[in-house]
């Protein structure tokens, strides 16, 4: 029953980071029908935003307060990455054959991985190590350290945080979506965007605000990836990308709900397979495989995902 | 409609990107031109060098890269070469297989090279040791430690030699792993043990012949797990081994794994030392494990290299020719392979005409080659491997890794 428990927890606490970025991708799906592919790699900045702020303000220290200003590094890392990403790359292909979007997502991804691992450590005026290795990430109080223990469970400060983010973003974006009048406009969007342009709507404009938000929830996965971690790489990005865009499909691709209880579901699905498949195709080595058989095995009885998928009617 | 058939198309590039990052970059620029017809009365030989110089074991490759110029540079100073001049030929090979085998590939069709040594991981050399040998080219690897590689599949019954062109300065997981087992067993009174291994030639290896030792010597493996290379979360595997209580975790592997997952293991309650190869002996290890890391420990191959009176002079070579990175774990042992392959050279080159013709009589003469190295005497047997069978446990110690115990294993 411990084991039990401890795995749910372990779960969860992936899963959580999964959730946090699965958001980022049904957002922009449900608003413009694109699959960012470079959004595992607007995570992978975000964590990079946060190390950078650090090194740079408060090297070499480990209280609490860092931590705010830390996430709000790693969000304007982001969310300009994403803002930039969408106004350069995006923007000039739409009314573009889908595929033409798509493949640039693609490329863009590629793109920031290797800027990043040539490019991290010749940043002027700056000392930061180079990004072809591991690089440790800040280890700050609070956050990290030694783990709570509860009836054989163990839960570490960084899960906390992680889950703890997951809820707040997840009921920010709620009042956001549904109580503000931004949120509207991007429900608008979403349903019908020619018609929200003719009704004063700019829709582009919404397109950026939901690129942003996507970034802004990615940056803070990236902090809580490198809290949980203790360190990041360049390559972070392409398998929490992979991960999170099969939350989101699990969940119902567009469905914001959907994309949380996704990468739950996602991540308890790896810990528990890692647990309990006996035999040869047990243990960690086969847990993604469990992971990705579930996705097919939902896609087959529910093409729409648990929660459904937004459907959206164009004509 | 339209709707799905975007998930099916995002779906469908997604698999095919998969499916073309798995083939990777290319190592590199080929390095300059390979020819050397240009007739000058210059005469060149190259020495080829295989290691990861990008990617996470660059720490470990950028040493080995190093420690042959250094070498070479020497060689080159000395005079003694017959009129010859030797260079270095790096490539990286990505501590990818395929990268390495094109990286191989690369070295075999430029005419002046006559050995390399190369490669750090034994996954890598498989790869690269039929390049190399169709073009009888000497290979001496300072890191490789997987026993098939000069003895064959099946190397505890029936030990074949596989490759005649390969040799190696260093001793093998055979050795590396059982090593392990009786210093854990025998000398820090550790009955229970689990172990990982990172499913890559080395890890396996080394896991399996460290268990084996162990449970002869009468100890319990308690459970053992694997992890993908390419995890940075090893929640689910931590607690899985957790409640059988070992009292030490076995790691096969490398560092940029074992760092993050000594790092877990403790933050999630485990505290139990973490044990390893040559893999994980690094200074790597201890930043990514961070303060937590104190006690863990690791065998490598030889003695250390700062307390030999042999390597005093290599190591002030080095930091006075103020490479960019330390010559870290393999650098000693880079340094004796490029030796051996000199030493060599200097037999095969003198007649020659070309680096290419002297190529088979290097590989020969590798064979007789014997001096005392930075690492202790340098010599090898029927099988290619050194026959110096010295190994040492470190421990990390005030953030350092520190040696506890060396001995000859018999």
């Amino acid at each position: 029953m411990d084991t039990f428990a401890q795995q749910l927890v372990n779960g969860l606490t992936l899963g959580s980071l999964y959730a946090l970025i699965a958001v980022g991708y049904t957002v922009v799906y449900g608003i413009v029908q694109l699959i960012n592919f470079a959004h595992g790699e607007v995570f992978m900045i975000g964590a990079f935003g946060a190390l950078s702020t650090y090194l740079l303000l408060f090297q070499g220290q480990t209280s609490l307060w860092i931590l705010p200003v830390m996430i709000i590094g790693a969000v304007i890392a982001s969310v300009a990455t994403a803002v930039i990403m969408e106004r350069v790359a995006y923007r000039p292909l739409r009314g573009a054959p889908r595929l033409a979007p798509l493949i640039t997502a693609i490329g863009i991804s590629v793109f920031l991985q290797e800027f990043v691992r040539l490019f991290y450590d010749k940043i002027p005026g700056t000392n930061f190590p180079s990004a072809k290795q591991r690089i440790p990430f800040p280890r700050i109080e609070g956050v990290t350290g030694t783990a709570f223990e509860a009836g054989g469970v163990v839960v570490q400060k960084s899960a906390l945080f992680t889950i703890g983010c997951l809820i707040m973003c997840a009921a920010l974006l709620w009042y956001f979506i549904n109580r503000t009048k931004l949120g509207h406009a991007m429900q608008a969007v979403s349903q019908d965007p020619d018609t929200a342009r003719l009704m004063g709507i700019n829709v582009d404009r919404i397109i950026v605000v939901a690129f942003a938000l996507g970034a802004a929830l990615a940056a803070i996965a990236g902090v809580a990836q490198g809290l949980q971690n203790a360190n990041i790489n360049f390559k972070i990005g392409f398998t929490a990308g992979l991960k999170a865009f099969t939350a989101a499909v699990l969940g119902g691709i567009g469905n914001i709900q959907g994309a949380v209880v996704g990468g739950l579901v996602l991540g308890v699905v790896e810990a528990l397979a890692t647990q309990y498949v006996p035999g040869q195709f047990g243990g960690s080595a086969w847990k993604d495989v469990w992971a990705f058989a579930l996705l097919i095995i939902v896609l087959v009885f529910r093409p729409q995902g648990l929660l459904g998928a937004k459907v959206v009617d164009r004509a | 409609m339209t709707q799905r058939s975007v998930v099916t198309l995002g779906t469908s590039v997604l698999v095919a990107s998969l499916a073309l990052s798995a083939c990777g970059t290319r190592g590199g620029d080929s390095g300059s031109d390979s020819g050397s017809g240009s007739g000058d009365a210059k005469k060149v030989a190259k020495i080829g060098v295989i290691a990861p110089l990008s990617g996470d074991l660059s720490a470990l490759g950028k040493g080995i890269e190093h420690s042959v110029e250094l070498a070479v540079k020497q060689a080159n100073e000395s005079g003694d070469l017959n009129g010859w001049t030797l260079e270095v030929a790096a490539k990286d090979d990505e501590a990818k297989p395929d990268v390495g085998k094109n990286a191989a590939t690369a070295l075999a069709g430029d005419k002046d090279v006559i050995g390399v040594v190369g490669t750090l991981n034994s996954s890598v050399a498989q790869s690269v040791q039929p390049v190399l040998n169709s073009a009888k080219i000497a290979q001496v690897s300072p890191a490789n430690t997987n026993p098939s590689l000069t003895m064959g599949a099946d190397f505890a019954n029936a030990p074949k030699r596989t490759y005649d062109n390969y040799f190696r300065t260093c001793t093998t997981d055979s050795v590396q792993g059982p090593f392990a087992a009786r210093y854990l067993f025998q000398k820090a009174g550790i009955k229970k043990v689990a172990t990982i291994h990172d499913k890559k030639t080395y890890g396996q290896g080394l896991a399996t012949s460290f268990s084996e030792e162990f449970k002869k010597l009468g100890g319990q493996v308690v459970e053992a797990q694997t992890i993908n290379p390419d995890d940075d979360k090893y929640d689910a595997v931590i607690s899985k081994i957790k409640p059988k209580a070992p009292e030490a975790v076995y790691y096969g592997g490398e560092y940029p794994q074992a760092g993050p997952l000594s790092q877990q293991m403790k933050a999630a309650g485990l505290n139990v030392p973490l044990m390893g190869g040559d893999g994980i002996f690094s200074g790597e290890f201890i930043k990514l494990a961070g303060a937590t890391s104190k006690g863990d420990l690791a065998t490598s191959v030889g003695a250390p290299t700062e307390e030999l009176e042999s390597a005093k002079k290599f190591v002030t070579d080095y930091e006075a020719a103020k490479f960019p990175e330390p010559y870290e774990a393999y650098g000693a042992y880079s340094y004796d392979a490029a030796k051996a392959i000199i030493e060599a050279a200097k037999v095969s080159l003198k007649d020659a005409t070309s680096a290419e013709s002297a190529r088979e009589a290097t590989v020969k003469a590798m064979a007789d080659v014997s001096f005392d190295g930075v690492t202790g005497k340098v010599a090898f047997d029927q099988y290619g491997d050194t026959t110096s069978k010295v190994l040492t446990v470190y421990k990390v110690e005030g953030e350092k890794w520190a040696p506890v115990n060396t001995e000859e294993f018999k």
